[in-house]
């Protein structure tokens, strides 16, 4: 049984057809790479992943468990982390807040009556888990900084880092690289190789950027308006004449 | 038949209110809470031209539509809205609010309009009817009404659909600075909408008058919100949907009022709140249709977010500084309070003080902490001051506990008022919390379960005591009162650092990353409304401790919840401090300055003039300008207060620290600068 399972997942937006019947399946601990042209539908895909738009067809399990009627907030909890395309902080918080606040959010701890008495202040151990995630991405210069003032690359950090405190056992990067120079794609890349291997989660990523995709996923799935085009292991997929077509035209 | 012909001439009305708000709402994106005060302002004069100084009919309605509502709308434009497009919604809110509050008071000041009864109308002879067919009986005064209207809508979607004018006006719509960088002026295409509605607003109003029995600007202000029920039921975005919205409301209500049996219940509870009935349930079906975001200015990215609270940035030996100095300062003033003042004079505005900042401190988490505007704080106040007196008098539990009890009522209401509205952004989610509050004081106050009683004077209240300290001491009452404050004002601390607030400021940060990782703003926000609604409800049962009575009428009416709003909105949501200046310069400007430091100040410059003591109608006004500093400093003056103060001090501080050279480029650290957010 696979750890994520899309089955025919199918969404329309008045009259198009955004995602045609696309199953995916990513595994235990593994990076599965999921590729395609602008507009192919793959944020649509995550959004319905993650119940932020409703499916008009198929289903996706995690874990064994239909999530069709889980809310969003719920499919976090079971263990989706996801960061997001077009970077989604809470403004007027520093990355430690970031973190502090998933780890409240995975652990639930505390509520309104903890707060009024006083119990709802970080706890040591809470602030020891926000430090060792600002060592692991590196953003200890930046931890008490307002995020607004840092960087997209860093921003994308911070999502990554807030994604992995609620300890996810999948977790979806959405376009990781897009804004990025050269550079910063590379240690971004090593970073996702060093945090796969020390928690195993799972990633699902999508991508623009075909070496980025090549450096890390083990499989690929390749989306072209609305439709699996391709999938398989990753040279194979990008060995593959259709995807050729529709990354690069006709220039086969 | 006949209801719903007569049902039209109100249904006209609601059209036209309706079109002009969401004429305003389309251009300038501000959603107009005052629109019902312009349209009192036109009746007014029309009402003054006709009947004191007797003008002719073209005459007094050239002047009060033609000349007064423009030129009211011309100033309303120049002076504020133009300024609000790009400021953040809840600047937008809180400006009309303080309009809404104000601009009846001041049309007070220069008529005499409440005691005018039957206003007279456009038409000579406007009471004559006829019976065009069957039982139909329409007066003159309803025919034009309704013919008037129909052209006048008419006229204006023809314009926004095919003149050049209209089409830059719907460009303006989409974003406002965008289409400045296509090189429409965009201010002049605003303005001339804030004109044009401001004439629909006094065209209304005076078209309306002859029909109300009574020229108040109560009436007025329950026109609009059928009115806003119609707009939102166009989704704040289509003027035929609008104005056929209108026309259904008004014809709805006369039908109900038919249909219904008399002396049913419904009949005379539904009759009175349909207009909050229909805006509520409106609110709710539109949402959950899809229809109520919020004009989103594809732009609007580029604005900073707020600043962070001043004492977050301070360094630890000025917070050290100014904390000394606060407590030494809070202890003189209760030293002097407490062995040196006249206790008549001194202890009920400080009584009152103490117990509004437990009130307004309801606001603070509302509004500072979740970031949401609820327009029904005083009804949450009234409603435990109401569950007091009865607990306490009716049921015999000891007042002090029957204020928790009522706090506790309170916090359920505000729960229950939130689930119907949990997924109301902005403006929608005021306007659902104002027809609630209405809804409440001209509907449920006439039942005596809620008001106790005999449900017309207010119920009598106890004071507490507990073991031998009995409370009707002045002294010991106040004591009480201060020894609540700082335990809620604690408790809104502990909040605001704890789970509940770190997650209602990431929501507000971005509320799809919250719910990515596991936070579920739906809950939080009943969470924030409930907390809310007690405190107001604790509040609520302090002051009808403090009055011995629990005066709904004369205390916890929402016009006075929108002046709370208002001033601590303007002095500062987001810290305790800043609620409890603001409670302290509410009680003190209405009891002191106004009513006799300011008067008397004047009286001593000039012997020309006698000021009376001033009261009621100019304080409001001067609350609701108030609101207007909003818009310029939405952290709230206090905030702003210290964040200069503080700037200053580090300024001075830094020129200590190297003597030479002075360098005047550095960037003083007190005002971090706020790069545009990465996209």
């Amino acid at each position: 049984m696979s750890l994520l399972q899309a089955d025919r997942v199918t969404k329309k937006f008045s009259g198009i057809t955004a995602l045609d019947a696309v199953s995916l399946d990513v595994e235990d601990g593994e990076i599965v790479g999921l590729i395609g042209p602008n507009g192919a539908g793959k944020t649509t895909f995550f959004n319905c992943l993650l119940g932020m738009s409703k499916t008009d067809g198929g289903s996706v399990t995690f874990a064994g468990a239909d999530l069709s009627r889980v809310p969003t907030h719920r499919r976090a909890r079971l263990g989706i982390g996801r960061t997001f395309q077009r970077i989604e902080l809470f403004t007027g918080m520093t990355p430690r807040e970031h973190f502090f606040v998933a780890d409240r959010a995975h652990t639930r701890r505390g509520s309104l009556l903890f707060d009024i008495v006083g119990f709802g202040r970080p706890h040591p151990d809470e602030l020891a888990r926000a430090q060792a995630m600002l060592d692991l991405l590196g953003l200890t210069d930046v931890a008490d900084r307002n995020v607004e003032s840092l960087s997209l690359g860093i921003g994308r950090l911070v999502e990554v880092g807030r994604a992995l405190m609620t300890n996810p056992r999948l977790l979806l990067l959405d376009e990781p690289s897009s804004g990025l120079d050269r550079h910063e794609t590379e240690a971004l890349a090593a970073t996702l190789r060093e945090i796969q291997r020390e928690s195993g989660t799972a990633i699902l990523l999508v991508e623009h950027d075909v070496d980025f995709v090549r450096s890390l996923a083990t499989r690929a799935f390749v989306l072209d308006f609305g439709t699996l085009i391709a999938s398989g292991r990753t040279d194979d997929v990008f060995a593959d004449a259709a995807v050729r077509k529709a990354y690069l035209g006709d220039i086969v | 038949m006949d209801e719903i012909f007569r049902g039209m001439t109100f249904g006209s009305i609601y059209s036209l209110l309706a079109v002009g708000l969401v004429l305003t709402y389309k251009t300038s994106g501000i959603f107009n809470l005052a629109y019902g005060a312009q349209a009192f302002v036109s009746a007014a004069v029309y009402y003054e031209m006709r009947k004191v100084h007797e003008l002719p009919i073209p005459v007094a309605f050239t002047i009060a539509v033609l000349i007064a509502a423009p030129l009211l709308g011309l100033l309303l434009d120049r002076l504020l809205f133009r300024h609000l497009r790009s400021a953040p919604a809840v600047a937008r809110l809180v400006t009309t609010l303080g309009l809404l509050v104000a601009i009846p008071e001041i049309t007070k000041l220069f008529f005499e309009v409440n005691t005018s009864y039957q206003p007279p109308g456009v038409v000579p002879d406007g009471a004559t009817a006829y019976n065009p067919f069957g039982n139909v009986f329409l007066n003159r005064d309803d025919i034009a009404t309704i013919v008037i209207t129909i052209s006048v809508v008419l006229a204006l979607m023809a314009m926004f659909r095919f003149s050049s004018l209209g089409l830059r006006m719907r460009a303006v719509v989409e974003s406002s600075r965008m289409t400045e960088l296509a090189g429409v002026d965009a201010d002049r295409v605003s303005m001339i909408a804030a004109v044009m509605s401001s004439v629909l607003a006094g065209l209304a109003g005076v078209l309306i008058s002859p029909v109300l029995p009574q020229l108040n600007d109560l009436y007025y202000r329950n026109l609009v919100v059928a009115a806003i029920a119609a707009a939102v039921f166009a989704g704040l975005s289509s003027i035929p949907l609008a104005f056929i919205g209108g026309l259904l409301l008004g014809i709805l209500s006369q039908v109900l009022a038919t249909l219904l049996p008399d002396g049913s219940v419904f009949k005379a509870s539904l009759g009175p709140s349909l207009p909050f009935v229909a805006l509520f349930v409106v609110l709710i079906v539109m949402n959950a249709r899809g229809g109520t975001r919020d004009v989103a200015d594809p732009l609007a990215g580029v604005d900073p977010p707020p600043p962070p609270l001043v004492s977050v940035e301070r360094t630890d030996s000025l917070t050290w500084a100014t904390r000394s100095f606060g407590v030494i300062f809070v202890f003189g003033l209760f030293y002097w309070l407490f062995f040196h003042a006249d206790e008549q004079i001194w202890f009920p505005p400080a009584q009152e003080a103490v117990i509004y900042s437990i009130i307004f401190l309801s606001i603070t988490v509302i509004t500072g902490m979740g970031g949401l505007i609820s327009l029904s704080q005083a009804t949450f106040a009234g409603i435990g001051a109401l569950a007091t007196a009865q607990l306490a008098t009716d049921a015999g539990i000891g007042v002090l506990f029957a204020a928790f009890l009522a706090a506790g009522i309170a916090a359920a209401v505000g729960a229950l008022l939130a689930v119907p509205a949990l997924r109301l952004a902005g403006i929608f989610l005021s306007l659902a919390t104002l027809a609630f509050g209405l809804f409440f004081d001209s509907v449920m106050l006439k039942y005596t379960w809620v008001a106790g009683g005999d449900g017309i004077q207010p119920h009598a209240t106890p004071r507490p005591t507990i073991g031998s300290i009995d409370f009707a001491n002045e002294k010991a009452f106040l004591v009480l009162c201060i020894v609540m404050l700082a335990l809620v004002g604690t408790a809104v601390i502990f909040v605001r650092g704890g789970t509940t607030g770190r997650y209602l400021d990431a929501i507000r940060g971005s509320s799809t990353a919250a719910s990515s990782i596991g936070i579920s703003s739906a809950r939080s926000r009943i969470v924030v409304f409930a907390l809310s609604a007690g405190i107001a409800g604790l509040g609520g049962g302090f002051f009808a401790m403090y009055q011995e009575r629990a005066n709904f009428v004369g205390n916890f009416k929402v016009e006075l919840g929108l002046i709370w709003v208002v001033v601590v909105v303007t002095l500062g949501a987001r810290t305790v401090e800043g609620a409890i200046q603001a409670a302290i310069g509410f009680v003190f400007f209405q009891r002191f300055a106004l009513r006799v430091w300011i008067p008397w100040a004047i009286n001593h410059v000039q012997p020309w003039v006698d000021v009376k003591p001033i009261t009621g109608g100019v304080a409001t006004v001067l609350f609701g300008l108030g609101a207007l500093t909003y818009a310029r400093h939405p952290e709230g003056i206090l905030e702003f207060n210290k964040r200069t103060s503080l700037a200053a001090i580090q300024r001075r501080m830094d020129r200590r620290k190297q003597p030479s050279p002075p360098d005047e480029g550095a960037p003083v650290s007190g005002e971090v600068g706020h790069e545009p957010a990465p996209s």
